[in-house]
């Protein structure tokens, strides 16, 4: 019998803020414990909560990109359950009325091969509310520590609907989140750093099957590859199960990356009675057209609307938009340089993706960083297309234009690497090269065109590498002609 | 005079402070004094710190003689309930749970007061996390009522109106969430005024059930209550329930509204049930004097009176369930000794710092809450409270405040009610209508019962209408002499 | 609400995370079922279309910008912990 896995994801990403959602202390990563703590984070008798207006914006930005719908009204409930992370032993979530109600991800599945898009298609969403973030335990031999630097960081969860059905399109659903949340300015989606987490629920069914098998929770998948590889392992896992004529029994379960396997954490049976009610403490939320229409003006272009129009306006190919496009940044730095000529577009998009993403990563410098801004990378695709210097010569420029900041007629003229010759001088070269090596000539006559290279290979030399290598291609045919 | 000075009003001593006739180091002086000779009889004080008082009320002199005074409460002694509060003093909530919590910040109606130059003065006993009517539920020591020591002085305020009462306090800062002010206050003899919901902030009040609290003034006489409404009312943007409304000049609004004819409005559902027939004597003897000057007085109807008690009992308890569960044995309260692993730590914490009422009221919070009991209790109750609500926005359609009992009996004695829960919640029955409909009401004393307790006259105002609540209380209190009447201690 | 309410004690006093004796088992479960049966009454009201009310004075968007306003110090963060170390809270070894 064929199996099919059914995906569901649970993303938790922390909304960037300077402050805390509902306490006026600093929120963030890599401070001294327990440095981001005050009453109301530490849940001290008497403090109260107060929404950060900057988490509620991040969220309905993240919501309107994501294509849900905004309704008029939310509100807060709390979520009680006790942890040592969670200072209040309530978390402050949304339970029946979230800011955010349905919505999709577009994705993009592998294709054949690096070089070739994958197919697109758009995964569903439930819902995205906003709640508060716990606290962090750390383990030792006989105890556990409890820092609250990450407790009430602006938390929001991502929910989708059973919609996928492979480890590849769950790794394609957190890129494309990670990719948009960036875009977006709402969060750095840092996995590293805690500040995107996701929990995914796998259950496998008969081909065919309607109704959803038995499902797994699966948590502490904390990393992208841990997402695809613990789905993965999870979905073989559970098939196997079933083919083995097993039953699969509702629990969760963990990923551990290191053994790369997962294992049960705690039955069903033990499941949480939340106690969800509207927390007394908070106001509800109300958002108008106004808000909602403010925010949608500050969403940018999103990926994979940028790679479509790349492919229209540049005529870009796959391969370079694949690089530029999830990174808004270098996107923008690309297209200040090709809107400047953008019939000189892919010649601009190779160096980026080539040239200029090479020297930033070796020097490690940010790309705003660079002193080669876009002006620079259209002077040099303009010298190399009139022929001023050959291609090899364009890459020793571009690293000296990386290093002083000068232009590329600048680099030319300052290192004297504009030819000093004209094309006649070229056609003496030619000749001397057919005269001195009659091998490769002979071996060329006969058939082998191969054999022209080395024949370019004795002028360029001659030209210490400045000579325009189609100019010496065609006067050598011409000469063997 | 200054051994006498403990039994004066803070409108009075305000004014002998301005007039330098007296020093606010004598007057605290003075207070400790006779919190130091009464207090082992009473039980008012959870604590109390001789040593900073004396420097507070240091500081408040030298306000003065710079010519900095910050007004009237400038140097007057105030109790603080034990369940606000104040940075570098003991927040316990009677509880064995803070047995040892030491708070590191300021509650806002504290940080008001101290910008009103107050001394603050001592931490309060009450019932434990403030669930309770008789102070019998403090964990910390026995707390009595000053007229008679074998009778309970009310609650959950019981320190803040014994305090006052026995004169180891000019006024008092107390907590009502179902009544807890305006009980206490009619069973000590004093004035006690919980405000509108959102009036005062309640940012630094441990909290009981959050849309139900309110933080409020107690004191000897209605001009005393109103000078600390003033000082502690307002917007806080760090309470997110905290209604922007205009602050009223209380103190002024007593003399302007004075002669007013009110409308009053006397809610028959209030005089129909089991009050002791005795302490109704004096309720309907003010009803007497308010037509005598010439108030109107109407009755009026609030139908679903009979629903108060099972409503309050479900939204406070569910919300208490949710706001305690923080005091866990983990952060910053009492941990257990002896535990098997991180679960049983919050289990066995949890068993030995709170008190049976605090378990009860925590169990059946919870259990309302559970898993399929949610729209049979908290949501039916919230809709009920609904109805509640409608009934006295509809009574304010004819009258300026209504009139009532506070209590169905005077002070009962220890021990009395402690075996039965649901009958010691009964006794809450006209008090906890207003926490439910979140308006104002007061408590002012009204009369003495025939073996000499207190009895308390309940004023029950419109939404942010404190100044006409306090007024029409301040008419009977003008034309009676029980400001200056003391138990004898 | 109208059937005799069932009450599981354990269950609730595990949600409550309190430990009970025997005695206060058998005590709260006789008050619980003495109040919840009173509270019974709330049945005989039709609250259809009546709007639950969370607040008393309800109002939308009472919120805050994002700024940093408030600090404390970790060693007064930890001032009152039962135990600490290293500025953080010991609990006994958490295991999942
Ligand atoms: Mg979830
Ligand atoms: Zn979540």
């Amino acid at each position: 019998m064929e199996y099919e896995a059914v995906i569901g994801l649970e993303v938790h990403v922390q909304v960037k803020a300077d402050s805390k959602i509902f306490a006026r202390c600093g929120a963030g990563f890599g401070h001294g414990p327990n440095e981001l703590a005050d009453p109301v984070v530490l849940g001290l008798p008497g403090a109260l909560p107060v929404m950060n207006k900057k988490a509620l914006d991040g969220i309905i930005k993240a919501g309107l990109a994501l294509g849900c719908t905004i309704p008029d009204v939310s509100k807060w409930d709390r979520k009680n359950y006790f942890y040592p992370d969670s200072p209040n032993n309530y978390q402050i979530t949304q339970y029946d009325q979230p800011i955010c109600d349905g919505g999709e991800v577009e994705i993009e599945l592998p294709g054949a091969s690096r070089n070739i898009m994958g197919e697109h298609r758009k995964v569903k969403l439930t819902r995205i509310h906003l709640e508060n973030d716990v606290g962090k335990l750390t383990h030792f031999s006989s105890d556990s520590l409890v820092d609250y630097n990450r407790a009430g960081t602006s938390l929001m969860e991502i929910v989708s609907e059973p919609d996928m059905h492979s480890g590849e399109e769950a790794f394609a659903f957190l890129t494309s989140i990670r990719q948009i949340m960036v875009y977006c300015g709402i969060s750095d989606c840092d996995m590293e750093k805690g500040q995107m987490r996701a929990d995914a629920n796998i259950s496998v069914r008969p081909k065919g099957q309607k109704a959803l098998g038995e499902r797994i929770e699966l948590k502490n998948l904390n990393s992208i590859t841990g997402v695809k590889n613990g789905i993965e392992y999870e979905i073989r896992r559970q098939t196997s199960e079933l083919k083995k004529g097993r039953t699969i029994t509702q629990a969760t379960w963990r990923w551990d990356a290191e053994l790369g396997v997962t294992e049960e954490m705690r039955k069903k049976e033990n499941a949480h009675d939340y106690r969800y009610f509207p927390d007394p403490d908070l106001m509800p939320v109300r958002v108008d057209d106004e808000w909602r229409n403010r925010l949608r003006a500050e969403i940018p272009e999103l990926p994979y609307e940028k790679q479509r129009r790349y492919f229209e306006e540049f005529d870009l190919p796959y391969t370079i938009t694949s690089v530029i496009v999830p990174d808004r940044e270098l996107a923008e730095y690309f297209e200040e340089a090709a809107n400047l000529a953008p019939k000189k577009a892919q010649a601009i998009g190779n160096l980026v993706v080539n040239d200029l993403l090479r020297e930033v990563s070796e020097v490690g410098i940010a790309l705003s960083e660079s002193k080669i801004r876009p002006p620079h990378i259209l002077s040099l695709v303009e010298v190399v297309e009139k022929g001023t210097i050959t291609k090899n010569i364009a890459k020793e420029v571009f690293v000296e234009m990386f290093k002083s900041g000068e232009t590329a007629e600048e680099v030319i003229e300052r290192k004297g690497l504009k030819p000093d010759f004209d094309d006649s001088q070229v056609k003496t070269w030619c000749e001397e090269a057919i005269a001195e090596n009659p091998k490769p000539v002979e071996s060329f006559k006969a058939g082998n065109d191969k054999a022209l290279n080395s024949l370019k290979g004795q002028v360029m030399k001659k030209s210490r590498g400045k000579a325009n290598p189609q100019l010496v291609d065609g006067i050598i045919r011409d000469l063997l002609a | 005079m200054s051994d006498t000075l403990y039994y004066k009003s803070a409108s009075e001593l305000a004014a002998l402070l301005e007039k330098k006739e007296i020093s606010a180091v004598e007057l605290i002086q003075s207070i400790i004094n006779r919190t130091k000779a009464v207090d082992e009889r009473v039980g008012a004080f959870n604590s109390f710190d001789e040593v900073d008082a004396i420097a507070q009320a240091g500081a408040s002199d030298a306000r003065r003689s710079d010519g900095q005074s910050l007004g009237p409460l400038d140097g007057i002694p105030i109790g603080i309930k034990d369940v606000l509060a104040v940075t570098g003093q003991p927040l316990t909530c009677s509880s064995k749970m803070l047995e040892k919590f030491v708070s590191p910040y300021d509650a806002t109606c504290i940080e008001k007061l101290k910008a009103s130059g107050a001394v603050l003065w001592g931490r309060l006993n009450m019932d434990e996390f403030a669930m309770g009517s008789s102070t019998e539920n403090s964990a910390t020591k026995v707390c009595s009522n000053p007229w008679n020591l074998d009778h309970v002085p009310g609650g959950s305020s019981g320190g803040s109106a014994a305090a006052v009462a026995a004169g180891e306090a000019i006024v008092s800062l107390g907590s009502d969430t179902g009544g807890s002010i305006r009980q206490p206050a009619s069973h000590c003899g004093v004035v006690g005024l919980k405000p509108t919901y959102g009036r005062v902030s309640r940012y630094g009040l441990a909290a009981f059930a959050s849309s139900l609290d309110q933080v409020g003034p107690m004191g000897r006489s209605v001009t005393d209550v109103a000078m600390v409404l003033q000082a502690i009312s307002g917007h806080d943007d760090r309470d997110s329930t905290s209604f922007k409304s205009e602050v009223a000049d209380y103190v002024k609004a007593l003399s302007d509204n004075a002669g007013k004819k009110w409308t009053l409005g006397l809610p028959k559902e209030y005089f129909d049930t089991a009050s002791d027939a005795a302490s109704m004597e004096p309720v309907l003897k003010a009803i007497e004097f308010y037509k005598s000057i010439g108030c109107e007085v109407k009755e009026v109807s609030l139908p679903h009176t009979e629903y108060a008690v099972a409503t309050y009992y479900i939204v406070a308890t569910a919300e208490a369930s949710s706001n305690l569960a923080r005091y866990d044995g983990v952060r910053y309260t009492h941990r257990a000794e002896n535990y098997d692993d991180h679960i049983d730590l919050y289990f066995q914490s949890r068993a030995e710092g709170f008190g049976s009422e605090v378990k009860r009221r925590i169990m059946l919070g919870t259990y309302v809450l559970s898993s399929g009991y949610y729209d049979a209790y908290y949501l039916k109750a919230q809709k009920v409270r609904t109805l509640i609500r409608n009934d006295f926005m509809k009574a304010y359609e004819e009258v300026d405040a209504l009139i009532a009992p506070t209590s169905p009996q005077p002070a009962f004695k220890k021990g009395e009610k402690t075996s039965d829960p649901l009958s010691m919640y009964l006794s809450d029955i006209y008090t906890i209508s207003a926490n439910l409909a979140g308006i104002p009401a007061m408590s002012i004393p009204c009369g003495f019962s025939a073996d000499g307790l207190p009895i308390g006259l309940q004023i029950l105002g419109k939404p942010f209408m404190e100044e006409e609540l306090l007024s029409v209380g301040h008419a009977f209190e003008q034309a009676h002499d029980f400001t200056n009447q003391h138990p004898k201690l | 609400m109208s059937d005799k309410p069932k009450i599981d004690i354990d269950y609730i006093s595990n949600l409550a995370r309190v430990a009970l004796s025997e005695e206060e088992k058998a005590a709260y479960s006789k008050d619980l079922s003495s109040i919840l049966g009173y509270v019974e009454k709330l049945n005989e009201l039709d609250t259809d279309g009546i709007e639950p009310m969370a607040h008393p004075y309800p109002v939308y968007n009472v919120w805050r910008e994002d700024k940093v306003e408030s600090k404390m110090s970790p060693e007064k963060a930890m001032e009152n912990a039962p135990a600490s170390r290293q500025n953080m809270v010991i609990v006994p070894k958490v295991v999942e």
